[in-house]
């Protein structure tokens, strides 16, 4: 037993800093000045300069894909919780036909790979003239949002008692007011951790914002730093402040609710 | 409840659901399942961007004859395999490992838990940026046709070793530890326990866990595309890649559409047999 658990904390500490390094890495790289990070960086910098992070805030404007970014994936968040919760409510309490196959649907179409819808969706918001706008990129992320959400809430509706809205609808509530005021304030922690989510991810998308902007005035986040070019070469201080500056708001939600998340996750592991 | 009139009670509760699903049916009818019916549709026509006067005739299974003929597609393939088979069996050890180191009340538990959440939530993107960031150090590597994968294979262990220990954790959590004791009083080694009795019993988090990751690792695009853009030439290029360029850069949506089909048609597979597996889970455990 003892040396079983000696075993375990070696196990663990390597890996902690094994998955730690890289991050040491990035931050000590986005603190090192220009001119040593050409001849090699060293491990870490002196002296520790914050010429980076001025430079991105000031030449790059990176204010403005984060402001992109937050705006894309704050409503994409906004809209399928509220929609998705009234989806999911249904799903996990009433009995209708077609129920079973909605949930297959819905979890199918969770794990769509985005590469088999970008040329249709492309085509669609270029003639609707969405391309390079915020709905141009909100609408293309309810393909993975919505499923996620509902399928997240699902489960989370079905872990509360299901006496709680049968005594207040006994009390003479409708089943939506039962709804409003029973179950949305009961199911609030399943409801955050589901918008946690939804907003990580959108906050991480890739492929779509890629597609679907056309230059930094609508690029979010991952893309403008994907994208980020120097005179001669790859602008690396900058680029790994912007990697810092990017991960910061993920790393903080998910440090904050990280008990709920991994019961998301687990219950219903749609996403990777 | 009145059961004067289960019936029409049973009607209007299910009038209610409809209502209630309504958006999100439609929502996801409009962003999901048109386009993918487009994109069919395209890949059964010759379209494109750059040649507008061809219009957009219809040309039966051509495009789909002429990726079978297509080098790079069957290239592109390879190397999507190829990703999948090193990252998701490096994954699923390490996973195991982490979730076995885990399994046991230490103090910091939560704190190693979130730490390792975290590579985990950050954009794909910035990891890929970071490995690329270090790789560039190693003069050769990034520039070599097999070297090249080895920050890939890394970068994408590093991020996904998380939730698969996680999803493990989850299964080995759910073990009687009763069984345990029956085993140690039976004078089982540690390594029988786990072989007779951790085993056997993880085993549908396993399958969960490999289906899942696989499904992922077949759609790898934005870890490749940032770091090594699919090079050196297409030495690293997935099959996702491969897509995005026909279609984006150029411009052939006929042609890139049928690419498309195809991984969509491979991830469904995948898909169905997750959902299978995930359906034995759920209606074990919620009903």
């Amino acid at each position: 037993m003892r040396r079983q658990g000696r075993w375990a904390t070696l196990v663990i500490a390597a890996l902690v800093l094994g998955s730690a390094f890289p991050f040491f890495r990035a931050i000590a790289g986005s603190l090192t000045p220009e001119a040593q990070l050409f001849e090699g960086a060293p491990l870490w910098p002196s002296p520790a300069v914050l010429d980076h992070y001025h430079a991105l805030f000031t030449e790059r404007a990176f204010w403005l894909p984060i402001r992109n970014s937050l705006v894309v994936a704050g409503a994409t968040t906004l809209f399928c919780v509220t929609i998705g919760s009234l989806c999911a409510y249904a799903l996990a309490r009433l009995r209708f036909r077609g129920k079973a196959l909605l949930l297959g649907v819905i979890l199918a179409v969770s794990m769509f790979p985005q590469i088999a819808v970008v040329s249709p969706l492309f085509l669609l918001l270029r003639s609707i003239r969405l391309i390079d706008t915020y709905p141009g990129l909100i609408l293309p992320y309810l393909t993975f949002a919505m499923p996620l959400a509902v399928w997240l809430l699902v489960g989370y509706f079905r872990q509360l008692p299901a006496e709680l809205e049968e005594a207040a609808m006994v009390d003479g509530a409708s089943r939506l007011r039962a709804f409003r005021e029973v179950i949305v304030p009961l199911a609030l922690p399943g409801l955050a951790a589901t918008a946690i989510l939804t907003f990580v991810y959108s906050w991480n998308e890739f492929l779509f914002a890629l597609s679907f902007t056309l230059g930094p005035e609508r690029q979010t986040v991952p893309v403008a730093i994907a994208l980020f070019r120097g005179q001669y070469q790859v602008p690396w201080g900058q680029v790994l402040a912007a990697a810092i500056v990017a991960t910061t708001p993920v790393a903080v939600l998910v440090l904050a609710f990280q008990r709920r998340i991994v019961q998301g996750l687990t219950a219903g592991a749609v996403k990777g | 409840m009145p059961s004067a009139e289960p019936r029409g009670v049973e009607r209007r509760e299910a009038r209610l659901a409809y209502g209630m699903v309504a958006p999100a049916v439609a929502t996801i009818l409009l962003v999901a399942l048109f386009p993918l019916s487009w994109t069919i549709w395209e890949s059964l026509h010759l379209h494109d961007l750059r040649m507008p006067w061809l219009g957009q005739p219809f040309v039966g299974l051509a495009n789909y004859a002429d990726v079978l003929g297509d080098r790079r597609f069957w290239g592109a393939m390879a190397h999507t395999a190829w990703f999948a088979l090193a990252s998701v069996s490096l994954e699923l050890v390490l996973g195991c490992v982490l979730a076995l180191a885990m399994n046991r009340t230490f103090r910091g538990r939560a704190l190693v838990r979130a730490s390792i959440l975290i590579p985990w939530a950050i954009p794909t993107v910035v990891a890929a940026l970071v490995w690329r960031f270090m790789f560039e150090g190693l003069e050769g590597w990034l520039t070599h046709d097999v070297l090249a994968w080895v920050p890939v294979i890394l970068a994408d262990t590093w991020k996904e070793t998380p939730f698969v220990a996680l999803l493990l954790l989850a299964g080995l959590q759910g073990i009687d530890p009763t069984l345990y004791e029956a085993a140690r009083i039976d004078g089982a080694s540690a390594w029988r326990q786990f072989r007779f009795v951790t085993l056997p019993l993880l085993m549908p988090a396993i399958l969960v866990a490999l289906i899942f990751r696989t499904m992922n690792a077949f759609r790898v695009f934005d870890l490749i595309y940032v770091l090594t853009g699919g090079g050196p030439g297409t030495a690293t290029e997935p099959i996702a890649l491969y897509t995005f360029n026909s279609l984006m850069h150029n411009l052939r949506f006929g042609y890139g559409s049928t690419l498309s089909v195809l991984v969509f048609l491979v991830t469904f597979a995948l898909a169905l047999g997750y959902i299978r597996l995930l359906g034995r889970e759920l209606t074990e455990t919620r009903s």
